[in-house]
């Protein structure tokens, strides 16, 4: 028996990978008791229509973000940087997802 | 690559439907090319019966074989009734959507089931107005009495609180997973398709009710008391899911059903796993006594059968011919 008893379970962070070959996208986040449960609940919230192929989930307060204050500083350098954009390439046409 | 070329070859040609694929080896996209529209979202589902064979096998009673798919339809059926009954009740947003998959597999199961059963034995079907456009297997949900309905009786009992809940998935799942690892050999094309799907639905079910019955026996001590208490509830009507009824003695010696005296071994084995590193006792507990020996199978129920029947069956009842 567990000495503490919360009121909420933690807060999940669900990725799900939707086929072979692609990678793992985020889409939302749930509440669990615990990571094996955390991975149930995403099975049953987040691929009930065939979405995927593998899931992982993460607690929230394990992800460390940056901060809306940071923007200038951390993102606006690369904006007027236009050699660091593969645009001088040329895509073959079935090549999907880019 | 400096001069902003990449190497070109016969991609170009190279095709994207499915029946490239085989041979396509130049191509290492061409797997994520089907159903592309919607590519973030698997959309390829399959038809479990497709191409199914649904002639009845030879030497096989089509009425046995009816009335046997009856007994496991009507076991799913009543089963996703009363686990439907927690939408939006549950504790959890999270448990509420995997109990109602739970009961949308077993939807799925009880379809199935019914369907086979009335192309088995078109005499089982109830009949209705000559203009109605009621499926047979809704004919069969919506149309007969309790006393028509084989679902063994632990499926029926009203509801209790969650930890009730899962103790009864967990006594149901770990069942029928067993007979369905069976089922997937039997000489009907059908049975054997619905088996090899049920196997990976039910085997979640039994995963998801046996991780939370651990939970909740290792949880608090208020937890723990439910799902005990659940659990003595709900013994006396184990023993019924291993009684072999005639009609299932008949189906298994034809080849096409499992005697569910069969797997009582494994199942207790499983079960006594489960309890075991959940740390609760087993139940001493007498089964459960029928009316003259008579129980679920025969046609016997609790009265909660009845009182289930009359709200999920009122409405397609009032409205026989009606199209939804």
């Amino acid at each position: 028996m567990t000495g503490e008893v919360r009121a909420e379970w933690p807060l999940y962070e669900v990725f799900v990978r939707g086929k072979r070959g692609l990678n793992h996208v985020h889409v939302g986040s749930l509440h669990a008791p615990d990571d094996a449960m955390a991975l149930r609940h995403a099975r049953d919230v987040y691929t009930r229509r065939n979405e995927g192929v593998s899931i992982w989930v993460v607690r929230s307060d394990a992800i460390t973000a940056s901060s809306p204050d940071e923007k200038d500083p951390l993102f606006a350098p690369s904006g007027d940087k236009v050699y660091r954009h593969p645009t001088f390439y040329s895509i073959p046409a079935n090549v999907p997802h880019m | 690559m400096p001069d902003g070329t990449v190497p070109e070859h016969s991609t170009e040609t190279a095709h994207a439907g499915p029946a490239a694929h085989g041979t396509d080896h130049d191509n290492a996209y061409a797997g994520l090319l089907v159903n592309d529209a919607h590519w973030a979202f698997g959309t390829d589902f399959e038809d479990p019966l497709a191409g199914v064979d649904t002639t009845v096998p030879d030497g096989v009673e089509p009425s046995v074989l009816a009335a046997y798919c009856l007994m496991l339809g009507d076991d799913a059926l009543v089963a996703s009734e009363r686990i439907s009954e927690w939408c939006s009740r549950a504790p959890d947003l999270e448990e509420d959507i995997a109990l109602a998959n739970i009961a949308l597999d077993l939807l799925g199961q009880a379809r199935l089931l019914l369907a086979r059963a009335a192309a088995a034995d078109p005499s089982v079907v109830p009949a209705l107005p000559g203009d109605s456009p009621v499926p047979d297997e809704d004919r069969l949900a919506f149309f007969r009495d309790d006393r028509q309905f084989r679902n063994v009786r632990l499926a029926e009992l009203p509801n209790g609180d969650f930890g009730e809940t899962i103790t009864r998935i967990l006594l149901l799942s770990i069942w029928r997973l067993a007979l369905f690892e069976r089922l997937t050999g039997s000489r009907d094309a059908v049975l054997a398709a619905v088996a090899a799907k049920g196997v990976k639905e039910l085997t979640y079910h039994r995963d998801f009710a046996g991780r939370w019955f651990l939970t909740l026996a290792q949880g608090t001590d208020e937890s723990r008391r439910r799902v005990t208490a659940a659990l003595t509830d709900l013994m006396p009507y184990w023993a019924e899911l291993f009684g072999t009824h005639d009609v299932e003695a008949a189906a298994a010696a034809s080849g096409v059903g499992v005697d569910p005296g069969q797997v009582a071994g494994e199942a207790d084995a499983v079960l006594d796993q489960v309890l075991a590193v959940s740390g609760v006792d087993r139940p001493e507990a007498a089964p459960r006594a029928g009316v003259r020996g008579r129980t679920g199978r025969d046609g016997l129920h609790t009265e909660a059968l009845s009182r289930l029947l009359a709200e999920t069956q009122s409405v397609a009842r009032a409205h026989p011919r009606g199209r939804w």
